[in-house]
């Protein structure tokens, strides 16, 4: 995203230069010259008034520096004239040119600017923008100033909407001028511009809207004209409307992005608990040693753009040759002792969580999400998702659907089931139990090492990261039923949801109290969970 | 799973103690202390400082540069001849971010290992936890992080800002003009002591200046928590009527999901802005700060501010980094707790070398007249009456770069009010360690005007 604005200001900048403004001329580029100069000022009033100065001339060749210096970019040069600092080449270019300056004329100071002159300088860029080639900018652009509409920007907005031609930009650029139309005096134009606002259920307004159809006192409404507010009325019921319909469809996605954490902290565990019927403690630092992996990877990988698809499969290996590695030395000998297996694997848990700690450090590490990840995809106004998040659920859906594969429709899958069935049926059927025990094992791990990649995109890497999940994960699969797949899908989806659909109301704390109590009444109506099979335990 | 429920546990029982909380009011002053002070034995030898810091768990991610920059201190000390000709041995241990473990490591230092002075906890819950070990021993604690105030103990010096120190002054920018004009609240926080504290004296002060409880959203997450969406999302739902500003006292590694959720879901500073009360320099490293920038912290310190007695501090950090091999090498950073921990070990070894004595009683009648040129360029002084720092109020915007920039600062130092004026109850209370209140917590003094133990 960045980089796609960094790129149009500098298309844009070319486009200016191919077909000038209509009123440029020397005296004009001396004064946009000044103007941009200014910006290189310490006191915030210098700036303010340069930025006012642009505003006047209307002259896209100051997009680049007031980017700039909206984006910590902008640098006072040793001459006193702003430059624009390139982060990526390291380069300092010409504010108007764009061309890199060399010799930089070093020291460099920064230009201050907090908040107070953001306010106002992006509005003013907005204004510029509005010409760029790029839709994406003048999308932003659009959306930018119909948060602060004012009349006298109302001309150049329809001047804007008349030459666009990209259908959402239309829209934002509508609702920009409704902004500045609704601060005018006609009424009809108010009017227009509420029902604009009413289809678009853009909640923006909502402050506008309150005020609209406030009354006074005397329970006179504050608005005269009784067209205007009855349209006033109309648009915040439809924005309203929207607004629960955002909440509830927000919820809902939310809990599906739960979902799919909790079912890939599960899944591993369906395997090695559900089907194989090993209380294993050790779950959650498989997944924890999985998001080491991905951590590795990183690092050793200098955090390669891809690094995080090349972490997937060595993820899956590493944490799925420890699982079997752990089956063959120690937790094939306590089948059967399910206390045992539980003390054995959370001394095993405990171990491999020091282990972490003796080489990682027993700080977090960062593990960076991709720029790929970065961002979010905004759905409808006032919904975004995190691309990380939707990444996950994409993930999770095709390990899912793996693990399915794999128990359903090949030989190792069949034998699996047969095991799990009757272990002493199989054995005199020809197959090799132990063996598969291990492998079923070191799957499980596996899978809980890939959740392990999931995570590290999501929230932080310590060695105490298994910890937080461990509960969750058994929670999935006790509500699911041991030893169905289907169940842990099931209960993941259900319990995300539910939890998302509380928190709102009753706060992240809350909420997660609500669900364990749910979970327990529904374990007492229900021990043997959502989809219930004989496991091994047993038989 | 064990672990959950010992913290469950042991936040049950720091709730009863807060409830009943006398154990300020038993150490008398004047009156003969109870414990031996813990002096090593023999004067010759080092004198042990105390270190409790987690080192592992969520507050890890805050509290090891706050262990590393202590050892720095103590080195830098010792280089120029220790205190009272004697080195100081740094003793550290790591309470792992669990609370009860803070007390009994707390116990540790001053029964087995006889330190005179112990420097650490970051949480008020791990604060809350060693209080009563510190009082019950006598022993000397320097708390280095702002805090939400309502306490004052004998046996504690908190170099760390109280709420009119940090919180309220914060939130007064963000309401004029030049913040933002906010008049919509979230107030957001991790579930503990601190973040309820600190929001419920912020409450009574919105109050005050006319915000009514419909403009004050109050969210908590419990510590780790690690899924924001739908927090970030409720806030910008809220914000839609008003402009609104977020108080943030989410503490320990939540801050990096959540900053990230702010990136992700494009909360721009310019339109909801957050002012963060626990995150500074150390916590915002690692990650990518370029969403972020124009979000606030209010502190005390920014590594940015631009003094001479700063650039010595980060240039003896930096070394000392390099010195040590630390992890982070030369992405290391300088922040408030740890210039406060700077503050606090050298207001300490002042106070020593003025009374001649480790002693725990004789050191603390002399700290009250410390003063320090503290990093931040101010010339700072320990309150006296109510074992506070004064100190400057500084509020910064995040930079592209993960620094801050200082947008508002106060003119000089300011006094710490231990007890909020805001709320009823605590308006009536008087920290003042002097005669003749000698108390934390009164609202009568407890010696009389003539020096006779006024009964109670």
């Amino acid at each position: 995203m960045r980089t796609a604005i960094e790129l149009a200001v500098f298309v844009g900048m070319a486009a200016t230069i191919v077909c000038p403004p209509a009123h440029a001329g020397p005296v004009e580029d001396a004064a946009v010259a000044n103007a941009i100069d200014g910006l290189a000022a310490s006191s915030d009033e210098t700036i303010e008034e340069s930025i006012r100065k642009l505003s006047a001339l209307d002259d896209p060749r100051a997009i680049p520096a007031l980017d700039a210096l909206c984006d910590d970019r902008l640098r006072i040069g040793a001459d006193g004239h702003p430059y624009i600092w390139d982060s990526k080449t390291r380069d300092v270019r010409h504010p108007v040119s764009g061309a890199v300056v060399s010799p930089a004329p070093r020291p460099l100071k920064e230009v201050e600017v907090g908040n107070e002159i953001r306010r106002v300088a992006l509005p003013v860029l907005a204004r510029l923008q509005l010409g760029s080639p790029a839709a994406a900018v003048r999308l932003a652009a659009a959306e930018e100033l119909s948060k602060s509409g004012s009349a006298d920007a109302a001309a150049l907005l329809h001047r804007a909407k008349a030459r666009e031609k990209d259908g959402g930009v239309r829209e934002a650029l509508a609702l920009a001028i409704a902004r500045a139309d609704l601060t005018g005096t006609d009424p009809a134009k108010r009017v227009a511009a509420l029902e604009v606002i009413g289809r678009s259920g853009n909640d923006g307004f909502l402050s506008e809207l309150q005020r609209l159809t406030a009354k006074n006192a005397d329970g006179t409404p504050v608005e005269p004209d009784a067209r205007v507010a009855a349209a006033a009325t109309r648009a915040m019921e439809s924005v309203k409307s929207h607004q629960r319909l955002v909440g509830f469809g927000g919820s809902l996605l939310h809990g599906l992005s739960l979902a799919s954490v909790l079912l890939f902290v599960a899944l591993g565990l369906a395997i090695t608990f559900g089907l194989l019927g090993v209380i294993n403690m050790a779950h959650g630092e498989m997944l924890m040693l999985g998001a080491y992996a991905t951590y590795t990877v990183q690092t050793v990988l200098h955090g390669h753009r891809f690094y995080l698809l090349a972490a997937i499969p060595i993820a899956f290996l590493a944490t799925g040759a420890i699982g079997a590695a752990l089956e063959r030395g120690v937790i094939r000998h306590l089948y059967g002792r399910p206390l045992e297996t539980l003390l054995a694997t959370w001394g095993i848990s405990l171990g491999l969580i020091q282990t972490v700690r003796l080489m990682f450090g027993a700080q977090n590490v960062a593990v960076a999400n991709p720029d790929w990840l970065a961002g979010g995809l905004e759905i409808t106004h006032g919904l975004v998702l995190p691309w990380s998040r939707i990444a996950v659920v994409g993930f999770v859906i095709l390990v899912a659907a793996g693990v399915w594969f794999i128990l359903q429709k090949t030989r190792f899958g069949l034998q699996v089931r047969a095991v799990t069935q009757n272990r002493g049926m199989a054995a005199c059927l020809g197959i090799r139990t132990k063996r598969v025990d291990a492998l079923m094992f070191g799957l499980g791990s596996g899978i809980a090492g890939l959740g392990g990649v999931a995570l590290s995109q999501l929230g932080n890497v310590g060695p105490e990261l298994g910890q937080n999940y461990i509960i969750d994960a058994f929670m999935v699969v006790v509500v699911g039923g041991v030893g169905r797949l289907t169940g842990a899908v099931a209960a993941a989806l259900g319990l995300g949801i539910i939890n998302k659909l509380i928190e709102p109301a009753a706060g992240a704390v809350t909420g997660k109290i609500v669900v364990l109590v749910v979970i327990i009444l529904f374990i007492q109506r229900r021990p043997q969970g959502l989809f219930a099979l004989r496991g091994r335990v047993e038989a | 799973m064990a672990n959950k429920a010992m913290v469950m546990l042991g936040m049950t029982a720091l709730a009863g103690l807060a409830a009943c909380q006398k154990p300020a009011e038993e150490a008398k002053p004047g009156a003969a202390a109870p414990a031996a002070p813990a002096a090593p034995a023999d004067d010759k030898g080092p004198i042990k400082v105390g270190i409790l810091h987690s080192l592992s768990g969520t507050m890890a991610i805050s509290e090891t540069s706050l262990k590393d920059v202590a050892l720095m201190t103590i080195e830098e000390i010792n280089e120029k001849g220790g205190v009272l000709g004697r080195k100081l041995e740094p003793v550290v241990v790591d309470p792992a971010s669990d609370w009860p473990l803070f007390a009994q490591k707390a116990r540790d230092l001053i029964q087995k290992e006889h330190v005179a002075v112990t420097f650490g906890c970051w949480t008020s819950v791990s604060r809350k936890s060693v209080l009563p070990v510190f009082e019950e021993l006598n022993g000397l604690l320097f708390y280095p992080v702002q805090y939400e105030g309502e306490e004052s103990s004998w046996n504690v010096f908190y170099t760390g800002a109280a709420p009119n120190q940090q919180a309220i002054p914060a939130v007064e920018y963000l309401m004029s003009k030049k913040g933002g004009a906010a008049k919509r609240w979230v107030l957001l926080g991790t579930d503990y002591v601190y973040p309820r504290t600190t929001n419920k004296i912020l409450r009574y002060f919105l109050h005050e200046k006319g915000v009514t409880d419909d403009d004050i959203m109050e969210k908590y997450t419990p510590f780790g928590h690690s899924d924001y969406q739908t927090i970030v999302a409720d806030v910008k739902k809220f914000a839609t009527g008003k402009r609104t500003a977020v108080v943030s006292t989410i503490n320990g590694d939540s801050n990096v999901p959540f900053y990230k959720e702010l990136g992700n879901q494009g909360m721009k500073a310019t339109d909801i802005p957050v002012v963060a009360f626990s995150v500074g320099e150390e916590e915002l490293r690692g990650i990518d700060t370029k969403p972020l920038v124009g979000h606030l912290a209010a502190w005390n310190y920014f590594m940015s501010m631009d003094t001479p007695e700063n650039k010595a501090f980060i240039d003896k950090w930096n070394a000392y980094v390099k010195k040590n091999n630390l992890p982070g090498g030369e992405k290391r950073v300088t922040n408030d707790p740890m210039e406060a921990t700077y503050i606090g070990i050298h207001m300490w070894a002042q106070a020593v070398e003025q009374a001649k004595s480790t002693n725990v009683d004789a050191v603390r009648q002399s700290v009250g007249f410390q003063h320090f040129k503290a990093p931040s360029g101010f010339d700072i002084q320990l309150d006296a009456k109510n074992h506070h720092l004064w100190k400057p109020v500084v509020i910064g915007e995040v930079k592209a770069d993960g620094q801050f920039r200082v947008v508002w600062k106060t003119e000089g130092p300011i006094r710490a009010q231990a007890w909020s004026p805001f709320i009823p109850d605590s308006a009536k209370k008087v920290a003042d360690w002097t005669f003749p209140w000698a108390c934390g917590n009164c609202t009568a003094p407890k010696f009389g005007a003539a020096g006779v133990v006024a009964a109670k």
